[in-house]
């Protein structure tokens, strides 16, 4: 048995060791929000939080975070909306919507981190792929969250 | 030479009546009240009230839209709402959105008339004629498909008029509850008034009495001065659930005791299943069958990644089929003789062009190229499906409803009748989710768990590997220039595989003939620019690789062709690009006027620094006109940064700005990710790529500034999903010329060494 703490709860499971996250999340919690993208840790899609760090949970085998906090999109903003969220609605970032979970996790980690990134932080912090090229509108929404929090206008 | 173009050798490629077997007569789109549909189509509970087949209303207010074409980023979850909540007078936040069944009422009959080989200026004796029986035969037929960026186009008048209806029905309701005449009340904000008495009752209130009405043969369409949602930039309905994670996506959907099957395709196109080895895998943790698939096999297991691992251990052999040994070198070849042959089809000829270019004179001369493009739809594709004795049920995240049903009667052996489509969110479609691969597998998969659900998921490597690709395509252009470099003549060739024949050849039973391919040729015939001599001609090729819509289709190549070209007309007339093109749209002021608002937008006078340049590109399609600049910069190293992409757009009325802002942006990256990268390549008859690393898409690092800016116009609606993705390949290699002097003929661009000096 694993244990695990997703969005604060605790689950048992009797999987493989090697199962990554992301299945698990997915196919045995049925938390969906989280997505399969490439399998191979390089588009971003199945970006989820292990302890506030922004980890790419298709590649992550399940044994590895026993214990540790795993925050997926599901609990992003708790009972209302992050201001990442609210900003990603307010810019009117998603087209498909399908990559959005995974940008949000990576940009929320990053801002409680550097509440102030350089766009060369932000470049590197999100690698994450878009195939409906939102990219501009991504940019614009953390620019709005980055003014409110006080940064650079 | 074959000449389609002659009325007694005339075969349209209507390929939604071909499939339906119909014959192609009938009564045209239903309009008036028969547009209205059945409202025992919609599914009510808690009170809801059916007002047609496109609304229905619930005690507290809710106004539910029933909308028939698949959201997949582009926005009809909330453009098409908007159209029955303006005439509907309804409160936009009480508006929500379900996927409508599959019905003829829904059909989408402009796709079809869209795909017929005319101008859209053309409204000739044969054009007419073939359009009228075209529409009678979509109407007939009532294809619910999403596509060809129709759906705003479709839904124009359906929707007003349903939610015109619906409102006389409830104004009549309150009327005559209050014992009021009718012309005397209102309906705004999710409220019927009547202002003199001062009483008002909500939608929700007078929907059951509204319902118990005939409606209306001809209700009121607001004019455009009285719109309050139509042409406001309206937050999209959608976005809630897009970013809280609970939206729901074809991989998305579960159901109870569902399992997941995970397919191994032949690698080689045209291959097949010689023999597997399923006890190899059945005694791992939690696999459950091993079912063959046409072209392969698919491992079901009670969870995806247990199917994904048993796919990949499944020992599989293959027959390649015959095409073992083509690579890209072949297809290259194929595409050259193609240039070279006899065999070519005139799509557009006027004056004798072959004669001019024969004359003495300034010619220029080129050769253009462009690979196959893999879609690369974020989500991999995947299809759930639930076979019982008498019914099926399909989720899928799908462009084709009426495809997925068709083809999952046929593989079911069931009457159409007997199976229900749910259509999901689809996580990007762009031309892949029209096919029904996925849909044949989950059918074929579900059969033999009768009872149970069954997920087929494919890996990303499937799915860059299983493409239906846009197609590679070649062409040859020599022009003659005049004493002032005005082309008097231009020959285009063109060759490559056709999509539309690809597309209904897996669709039919039987093999198509050759018949004339739109698609082959849009953006290519019907120019913009004044050249008394012209020949555009398309010569087809086979090959074994399946090819299929990718967004813009044919526009993809042909504006990279014809832009670049009309960039090297005007460097061999020693002309600036931008007016160059100014002086040769005489008759086109829609393009002329155009181009002048992207020169002024894009500051297209301001000198840059030394290794950067403008490109511009202008080019029609899907009944709108779009320009681009792209500003690029060239590093000594040979390394192209895109810093810019202004972009002006004329599509006539508008819906919505901001999703057609959305949506220009997107088909600007989505053009510039393939121009950059885009290159499926084939070995011994394979897929040479296979993932992200190796099929690269442009990033948030290397994305450019773009600007969209949106034309006034008095021009009819036009198209808004695609029209982005044309202009941008040229705009972008017509700037790296400018930056550089050397000229990109062949994409992508990554392939071409840009080391200065």
């Amino acid at each position: 048995m694993i244990s695990l703490q997703i969005n604060g709860k605790t689950h048992e499971l009797d999987v493989e060791p090697e199962m990554p996250l992301l299945w698990v999340l997915r196919d045995v919690l049925g938390l969906t929000g989280t997505k399969y993208g490439c399998g191979i840790a390089f588009c971003g899609a199945c970006t989820v939080q292990v302890d506030g760090d922004a980890v790419r949970s298709c590649v992550m085998p399940v044994a590895a975070v026993a214990g540790k906090a795993v925050t997926t999109i599901e609990a992003l903003g708790g009972d209302s909306l992050h201001p990442l969220q609210q900003a990603w609605i307010d810019a009117q970032v998603p087209q498909c919507g399908y990559c959005q979970p995974g940008f949000l996790l990576a940009a929320t980690a990053l801002l409680a981190r550097t509440p102030n990134p350089t766009d060369q932080e932000i470049n590197d912090a999100l690698g994450n792929i878009c195939r409906c090229g939102t990219y501009p509108r991504i940019r614009e929404a953390l620019r709005l969250v980055i003014a409110k929090s006080g940064g650079p206008q | 030479m074959r000449d389609p173009a002659s009325p007694g050798r005339r075969r349209f490629l209507i390929f939604g009546a071909v499939l339906g077997g119909g014959l192609l007569v009938g009564c045209g789109r239903s309009r008036g009240p028969a547009s209205l549909g059945d409202p025992g189509l919609l599914a009510v509970e808690r009170g809801e009230v059916g007002l047609s087949a496109w609304l229905k209303i619930s005690p507290d207010g809710t106004v539910t839209v029933a909308v028939p074409r698949a959201e997949m980023g582009q926005g009809v979850y909330t453009s098409l709402p908007a159209l029955i909540a303006e005439e509907l007078g309804a409160d936009w936040s009480t508006v929500r959105v379900e996927p409508a069944p599959v019905a003829k009422v829904y059909g989408n009959v402009t796709l079809l008339l869209d795909s017929l080989p005319f101008a859209d200026d053309d409204h000739g004796f044969i054009a007419a004629n073939v359009r009228r029986i075209a529409l009678g035969a979509g109407g007939m037929l009532g294809l619910s498909v999403t596509g060809g960026s129709t759906s705003v186009r479709d839904a124009w008048e359906p929707m007003r008029f349903a939610g015109a209806a619906a409102r006389e029905m409830l104004i009549l309701a309150a009327a005559s509850r209050w014992n009021v005449p009718a012309a005397e009340c209102t309906a705004r904000q999710g409220t019927i008034r009547h202002e003199s008495s001062g009483r008002s009752q909500g939608l929700g209130e007078l929907a059951a009495a509204a319902a118990k009405l005939p409606p209306p043969g001809s209700p009121r369409l607001k004019p455009r001065n009285e719109y309050t949602l139509i042409g406001k930039p309206l937050p999209r309905l959608d976005l809630p659930d897009k970013v809280n994670g609970r939206a729901v996506f074809g991989l998305d959907v579960r159901l109870a005791n569902m399992a997941w099957a995970a397919v191994k395709l032949s690698p080689v196109f045209g291959g097949s299943v010689k023999s597997f080895d399923a006890a190899a895998v059945k005694s791992r943790r939690g696999v459950l069958e091993v079912v063959e698939v046409p072209g392969g096999v698919a491992v079901v297991a009670d969870n995806g990644w247990r199917a994904l691992q048993a796919a990949e251990a499944l020992p599989v052999l293959f027959e390649d089929g015959p095409h073992p040994r083509m690579d890209s070198e072949h297809i290259a070849a194929e595409l050259k003789h193609a240039l070279d042959g006899k065999d070519a089809s005139a799509y557009e000829g006027k004056g004798d062009a072959p004669t001019v270019l024969a004359s003495p004179g300034q010619r220029v001369e080129a050769e253009y190229a462009v690979p196959y493009l893999a879609h690369a739809c974020m989500e991999p594709m995947n299809c759930t499906a639930l076979v019982t004795d008498d019914r099926c049920e399909v989720w899928a995240p799908h462009q084709a409803a009426s495809l997925v049903r068709m083809v999952a009667a046929k593989v079911a052996e069931l009457d159409q009748e007997q199976v229900r489509v749910h259509i999901t969110l689809l996580g990007g479609g762009f031309g892949r989710r029209a096919e029904i691969d996925t849909v044949v597998q989950a059918v074929t998969v579900a059969r033999r768990l009768k009872g149970r659900p069954v997920q087929v998921i494919w890996s990303r490597t499937e799915d860059i590997r299983h493409d239906f690709y846009r197609p590679a395509v070649a062409c040859r252009f020599s022009a003659a220039l005049d004493g002032d470099g005005r082309p008097q003549a231009w020959h285009h060739r063109i060759a490559g595989q056709s999509v539309s024949q690809n597309f209904a050849g897996r669709l039919l039973p039987f093999v198509l003939e050759s018949m004339p391919d739109k698609t082959n040729v849009e953006g290519a015939i019907h120019l913009p620019y004044d050249i008394p001599h012209l020949l555009v001609e398309h010569a087809r090729i086979e090959l074994p690789v399946p090819v299929g819509f990718w967004r813009s289709v044919g526009h993809s190549y042909n504006a990279f062709f014809v832009e670049s070209f009309v960039d090297e007309l005007a460097h061999a007339a020693g002309k600036d690009p931008y007016q160059y093109r100014r002086s040769l749209y005489g008759r086109s002021p829609r393009h002329a006027r155009l181009a002048e608002e992207l020169a002024r937008r894009a500051g297209w006078e301001t000198p840059l620094p030394r290794g950067q340049g403008r490109g511009m590109a202008v080019h029609y399609s899907f009944h709108s006109l779009v320009g681009q600049v792209a500003e690029v910069e060239v590093s000594e190293k040979g390394r192209v940064a895109v810093r810019r992409v202004v972009c002006v757009v004329d599509c006539g009325l508008v819906v919505n700005p901001d999703i057609v802002r959305a949506q220009l942006e997107s088909a600007i990256v989505f053009g510039l990710t393939a121009a950059l990268h885009g290159e499926i390549t084939l070995k011994k008859g394979s897929v040479v790529q296979s993932n992200f690393p190796d099929y690269p898409m442009v990033t948030l690092a290397d994305c450019p500034a773009i600007e969209v800016h949106i034309l006034e116009s008095d021009a009819a609606m036009g198209g808004v999903g695609e029209i982005g993705t044309p202009p941008i390949a040229p705009a972008l290699c017509n700037a790296i010329f400018a930056a550089t002097g050397r000229r990109i003929r062949t994409l992508p661009v990554k392939n071409h060494n840009l080391l200065q000096g």
